[in-house]
């Protein structure tokens, strides 16, 4: 320490007698240089790259970059492929292993994250994950790719635990978030590492930029990519290994309608290739339209496990429509009949527990004049809602999943 | 298009059931490309060869100019070879920083899950990344020594006595300063994998390095010494100078011992902890 600090005083105390001195000026000058040939190769690179970057991806941001709110509207030629092509042609396509949690418990302090949570997910159907935020949907996922260690209970795919699978890429795929990419690292290099690993060739990441579109961008930091361009990124890495079982959390999220409608028919072609999709959502009218198997959550804790149908039918009660110009006649006499009834608009209710045959029949026999009577089929929306609003944990705090308007940009 | 992953032999058994388990191959080769494919790397590299070389040759230049005017004792203790290499003891904090940076990226952009799906024996990981590390800064950091070195000499010459790499303990000195980069960015790679988060892990090693040495000095004398030639810095003040004229330290080569001592340890719990908290 004693010499170190010693020529620390002899640099600084004789700076003015190194900057004339002829061996100082020599070095001082190479410095110098070398500092400044650095810079301007940065400088000149940075200008390049950016000036290919926005050549390269021009088309591509033309298309799914601007949240199209319009959309019917027929905007330019689709970035991604309306329908994901074949990953493998001529293949059998791969039977999925199911994922079977039991008894899944975990703390994070004194916040129960997940309790106690137990279900199956089996092949060739997706199954939706459905909870309001911060139910433990991505708490679950991370158990079941082993990243966090559950307190209790266990969680395996196809009878093995995760750490038990040889090469987990090519069993299992998985998107948990589209941000989780370096911004440094171009599409290319985070797709070709995790390839690497699991010794999956290097064409497999060629053909997936060009399956998710993102191409023309390859080569750019991850760090300037949309929201939607990372999630895409995120569906290619999770399908790098061909895996049999797909794990995916809020896939939507930050996708455009076009991309919307590419990830929802992407999870069905999968499926119907007989893999196991597991896909987490807090939008159940996504849900509705993706998912065959439904697995709902709160607060941690298993609601229902049941198909669609069945959960929709089980939890949310159908309503009929009925509009008349006489509901001060009509509304007594249905309610006096046992029905529930809302009003739904000045000349409109809402009528619970009561067929329209039956509420046909009491109108006839009340002489009231009907101008309609519209049997209202539950949503998968509807149920959700019911079934988490038995829920004590829930009353005052009723989720309240948003409309699918907010999906998009 | 056919886009089978399967064509490589050994992947896929006839029934369909996946064989094969990871490479640690190919864990290092996947290490690899991480290494190479992000900007820091070569920045810190870069700033490695520049703060290495470059300072050192100005350090040098300046007791090459100021050697004549110093007293016989300090004449005779001055050591050429420890003056050209005294670069190295600040590019030492680039290198740490790759060290830091190579684990706590992982964790500040969340590549780390990505990482552990797809490579779930995480002390592998932990291995791959410092052997790679290892590697790129072995490399670096000798082809810095040598530089500095002879650029040293030649400034040096005519001035002061200079050293040569035919004398033993200057080349042990060239040679040592490389490991040293080696061993102490091993030391950052290991605190970043205990602490996670780059800034606290980049303070933590700089403390290490410069606020230690400032502590040990105020202690009672008899104890300081004891306590500071345990020093990173100190160890590597001595690792770096081919005749050590102060107070009775550990040779050079216990010296790097010491410290690769403190680089397993940190490692070694990094790697403990690695397995037992969630990513």
């Amino acid at each position: 320490m004693a010499i170190h600090r010693g020529t620390l005083i002899a640099a600084s105390g004789h700076g003015a007698h190194l900057l004339g001195g002829h061996h100082g000026g020599r070095i001082l000058g190479l410095v110098v240089i070398i500092a400044v040939v650095v810079v301007v190769a940065v400088v000149l690179f940075r200008r390049a790259n950016a000036r290919r970057r926005r050549a390269a991806s021009a088309a591509f941001l033309r298309g799914s970059e601007t949240g199209s709110p319009s959309a019917g509207a027929p905007g330019p030629e689709p970035p991604v492929r309306a329908g994901p092509r074949p990953l493998e042609s001529g293949h059998v396509a791969r039977g999925g292993a199911a994922i079977v949690a039991r008894g899944l418990t975990k703390r994070y302090g004194e916040k129960v994250a997940v309790d106690d949570l137990s279900f199956q997910v089996g092949p060739g159907q997706v199954t939706g994950f459905l909870g309001p935020n911060g139910a433990g949907k991505s708490t679950t996922m991370r158990m079941i790719m082993g990243l966090d260690a559950p307190d209790r209970g266990s969680v395996t795919i196809g009878g093995r635990p995760y750490h038990g699978l040889g090469l987990p890429l090519r069993e299992v795929g998985a998107l948990l978030e589209a941000k989780a990419i370096h911004p440094g690292r171009s599409a290319y290099a985070h797709l070709w590492m995790l390839a690497r690993s699991n010794d999956i060739p290097k064409r497999r990441v060629e053909e997936l930029l060009d399956v998710v579109g993102l191409s023309s961008v390859a080569h750019d930091r991850a760090g300037q990519f949309s929201l939607g361009m990372s999630q895409r990124l995120g569906i290619a890495g999770a399908l790098l290994g061909d895996p049999g079982v797909l794990l995916f959390d809020e896939p939507v999220n930050g996708l455009d309608t076009d991309g919307i409608r590419w990830v929802r028919q992407l999870l069905r072609r999968l499926a119907s290739e007989g893999r196991t999709v597991f896909v987490s959502s807090h939008l159940m009218s996504e849900m509705a339209m993706t998912a065959d198997q439904v697995v709902v959550i709160g607060k941690g804790r298993l609601i229902a496990e049941a198909s669609v149908a069945e959960f929709t039918q089980r939890n949310a009660r159908s309503s009929v429509r009925v509009r008349s110009p006489q509901l001060d006649v009509l509304r007594p006499a249905l309610e006096a009949a046992g029905a529930a009834v809302a009003p739904d608009g000045n000349d409109t209710l809402a009528v619970r527990d009561l067929r329209e045959e039956q509420i046909g029949e009491i109108a006839w026999r009340n002489s009231v004049l009907l101008y309609e009577l519209a049997p209202q089929a539950a949503s998968l929306e509807d149920a959700f809602i019911e079934s988490t609003e038995g829920d004590l944990e829930y009353r005052g705090d009723r989720p309240t999943p948003a409309p699918e308007g907010g999906v998009g940009s | 298009m056919s886009v089978a992953v399967d064509d490589s032999p050994t992947l896929e058994a006839p029934n369909g059931q996946i064989s094969g388990h990871i490479r640690f191959r190919s864990v290092l080769a996947s290490e690899w490309i991480k290494l190479v494919s992000v900007r820091s790397t070569v920045w810190t590299l870069v700033v490695t060869a520049v703060v290495g070389i470059g300072l050192g040759a100005i350090v040098t230049s300046a007791q090459a100019a100021r050697y004549s005017a110093r007293t016989l004792a300090a004449q005779q203790a001055f050591d050429p070879t420890r003056s050209s290499l005294s670069g190295i003891l600040f590019a030492q904090l680039a290198i740490g920083v790759l060290g830091v940076l190579i684990v706590s990226a992982e964790y500040s952009t969340g590549t780390v899950r990505a990482t552990f799906a797809a490579i779930p024996r995480r002390p592998a990981v932990l291995a791959a990344k410092a052997l790679v590390f290892s590697a790129i800064t072995f490399v670096v950091g000798e082809a810095v020594s040598f530089v500095a070195f002879v650029i040293g000499q030649s400034i040096l010459s005519g001035h002061t006595p200079t050293a040569s790499l035919s004398d033993p303990s200057a080349l042990r000195a060239v040679i040592g300063a490389g490991l040293y980069l080696v061993v102490l960015g091993l030391f950052a790679l290991g605190l970043a994998t205990i602490i996670h988060h780059t800034a606290a892990s980049i303070s933590a090693f700089v403390g290490s390095l410069f606020v230690l040495p400032i502590i040990a000095a105020v202690l009672p004398s008899s104890f300081s010494d004891d306590v500071s030639r345990f020093l990173p810095q100190q160890i590597g003040t001595v690792m770096t100078t081919a005749n050590y004229h102060g107070t009775d330290p550990f040779s050079a080569w216990a010296g790097l011992a010491i410290l690769g001592g403190y680089a397993a340890a940190a490692l070694v719990i990094g790697g403990v902890l690695l397995v037992r908290r969630d990513a």
